[in-house]
């Protein structure tokens, strides 16, 4: 494919708000994971959650997108001036000619399991309840192309874990066939019932902080937040070389719904595409953030598929012991800290992993490392046997 | 951007599939409304079955006819699936649940609230590695969906299932979301005409928004309007050989694409 360049991009996680924040956690070892006290929920487990605090309604002409899910959108859009850089790019190629796709796997559903809480005694739900522009899964997408008055294509992207990921290639695939000129990609999802019990009962919650690869991981822990990035055909000129998508590749396990084809053939299929896509060989690629949720079975099978295709000589890591596994998320948050890795020349360790497991192969990195990776992969699979890899590189402008 | 049509299926109320269905949207017969039969979904191996609700099965049943009336092995293609939600029934289930003291959601229904879960049951019925995608646009769905395909065709040079379906959501989430009938719909696109073409599309992005097509007969026109994604209603009645051969479908923000149709 032709590569893209992510001409601007904004993160907001437990682990920070913003880049600057997020590079520093990062550099701190400073995980956003803490023990759960969201909502009421009673889970022996720990989370990534954004501070109630810091989540402002949606703006005000917007009112009826108002949810947590929206919150954290916006809460993301205004960080690192990413709003102002795309309302440029809306002046510079016209509002028609810019698309959107936000993966989410959850949507604004806290809405509706709140509301189900306040049915009348005939069962009704209350009259102030709106479901289209919050718990349906297209609010996202909806609510952004709103915040930015952007009339092209836009889609909200639901493969549960690999929503985020995914996007880009929507996006790539709408630029390259003229559809539009420049996209909003991103990913949010964010803290609800749902998942927290809903994942509790598949028993692959960790009563601590996850910890990826580690001998002892025992789950994952939920996280929520946005990564939003601005994909153009062109650099902005702001540097000499800018970091680009190269990637893209996509897959399905065709196994099971919620647990990993146990070889990992299709994760290796989704690699093998993207270094296809991109016209990389696997020595090319300097660092991989692995998808690595920090459940038994995910980090073992994942380290089978990445053994496959690149033998176990490229650092990778997790970040996931940082973020939590934003889910939909998690896609667009882990593309943008590798953009950071590349941008800044360092590859994450993995926070709270203390004892790699003997049993996994890769070369896995605890302690961040300060070595500039030229081109990284980015892994995100899910429910449903999804599954979808990226690369991104520094490409001369 | 230019599609071929090579197989094509649908499942709603009183078109049960389109060998049946096709006179009715040509306008030579009668629409007449009758209950939908659950669909069967026997690509499903029997515990997988057991284990799914009618949304999943509406999805496999018009994704499995689409392909057989392309003479398509099942697991030979990529996979677009669209619809407006995920599963209502199962929606319903976990927030009476949530709400509940006892919050003890089970596994199978979790897994089963991904919006992406008929594109899951696909791959476990088709077995097929093929990349697939699960896609939202609320009531614009269909186009989203259409347009996904129309560029997969033409940059990944590849052929595309669409598979779009909406089903009625329960009480009380139907009335804050009335989907009023169960629809399917199933097309099967090739990039370049082949021997079992039976349809050509040109689909544009209208610089200016047109007025959406609608259905001429009173009936078709209520199920139209009545799910989001039998806004394909038209384009279906165009490929069944109806005039006019020029269809708009509305897009997401108040756009629209418009659609032109040769049959062979």
């Amino acid at each position: 494919m032709q590569p893209l360049f992510l001409n601007r991009y904004a993160i907001a996680s437990s682990t920070g708000i913003g880049l600057e924040p997020t590079v520093l956690a990062l550099g701190e070892m400073r995980s956003g994971l803490a023990a759960c006290a969201f909502e009421t929920v009673r889970l022996d487990t720990f989370v990534g959650q954004i501070a109630d605090a810091l989540l402002a309604p949606v703006r005000a002409d917007l009112a009826e997108f108002d949810c947590r899910n929206n919150r954290i959108a916006q809460l993301c859009m205004q960080q690192d001036a990413f709003d102002q850089s795309v309302m440029a790019a809306r002046e510079q190629y016209g509002p028609s000619r810019i698309g959107v796709f936000v993966g989410t796997s959850t949507s604004g559903i806290l809405e509706t399991e709140l509301a189900y809480r306040r049915r009348d005694a005939a069962g009704a739900l209350p009259a102030d309840f709106r479901y289209a522009t919050t718990h349906n899964t297209y609010s996202v997408a909806w609510f952004v192309q709103s915040y930015f008055g952007l009339t092209g294509p836009s889609m909200a992207i639901s493969t549960a874990c690999s929503s985020s990921a995914k996007a880009f290639g929507n996006a790539a695939r709408m630029i390259a066939a003229g559809l539009c000129d420049a996209a909003v990609v991103g990913g949010v999802d964010s803290l609800c019932l749902t998942t927290l019990y809903g994942f509790g009962s598949l028993g692959l919650l960790s009563p601590v902080g996850c910890r990826p690869f580690d001998a002892d991981r025992d789950g994952i822990s939920i996280g929520e937040g946005a990564g939003m990035v601005l994909l153009e055909k062109k650099a902005d000129g702001r540097t000499a070389d800018s970091i680009a998508l190269l990637g893209v590749g996509e897959s399905s396990d065709a196994y099971h719904m919620s647990t990993p084809h146990p070889e990992g053939l299709g994760a290796r299929m989704a690699m093998e595409q993207a270094l296809m896509s991109a016209g990389l060989r696997p020595g090319d690629v300097d660092y991989i953030n692995l998808h690595g949720t920090g459940t038994r079975s995910n980090d073992a099978t994942e380290d089978k598929a990445v053994c496959a295709v690149f033998g176990n000589d490229t650092p990778c890591s997790s970040t996931k012991g940082w973020t939590g596994h934003t889910l939909g998320a998690c896609g667009a948050i882990d593309a943008i800290i590798c953009a950071l890795a590349i941008e800044r020349g360092f590859m994450p360790g993995s926070v709270n992993t203390r004892t790699l497991d003997p049993a996994l192969a890769l070369r896995y990195l605890i302690d961040n490392r300060s070595q500039p990776p030229g081109i990284v992969m980015s892994n995100a699979f899910g429910f449903g046997g999804t599954n979808c890899s990226l690369l991104l590189g520094r490409v001369q402008a | 951007m230019k599609l071929f049509v090579e197989g094509i299926a649908i499942l709603a109320p009183g078109l049960p599939g389109w060998a049946a269905s096709r006179a009715v949207l040509a306008g030579e017969k009668n629409y007449e409304p009758a209950p939908l039969a659950p669909p069967v979904a026997d690509l499903l191996p029997a515990v997988e079955r057991r284990r799914t609700g009618s949304m999943v099965k509406l999805a496999l049943a018009v994704g499995h006819e689409a392909l057989t009336c392309a003479g398509r092995p099942v697991d030979s293609v990529a996979t677009v699936f669209a619809s407006s939600g995920a599963d209502g029934d199962v929606i319903n289930e976990i927030c009476i649940t949530l709400a509940g003291s006892d919050r003890q959601v089970s596994p199978t229904r979790f897994h089963n609230s991904v919006h992406n879960a008929p594109s899951g049951y696909w791959g476990i019925a088709t077995h097929s590695h093929h990349p697939s995608t699960s896609l939202c646009g609320f009531d614009w769905s269909f186009a989203i969906g259409l347009l996904e395909a129309a560029a997969q065709l033409q940059v990944d040079r590849r052929e595309v299932l669409l598979v779009a379906y909406d089903t009625p959501y329960p009480e009380p989430l139907r009335s804050v979301r009335r989907v009023a009938e169960p629809f399917g719909a199933a097309l099967m696109y090739t990039r370049d005409r082949t021997g079992r073409t039976i349809a050509e599309l040109e689909v544009t992005m209208d610089a200016q928004p047109r007025e959406a097509s609608r259905m001429s007969d009173a009936a078709l026109e209520r199920l139209r309007t009545g799910n989001p994604c039998a806004r394909a209603l038209p384009l279906l009645a165009a490929l069944a050989g109806a005039q006019p051969q020029q269809v708009t479908l509305e897009r997401d923000a108040g756009q629209s694409l418009s659609l032109s149709v040769r049959t062979f």
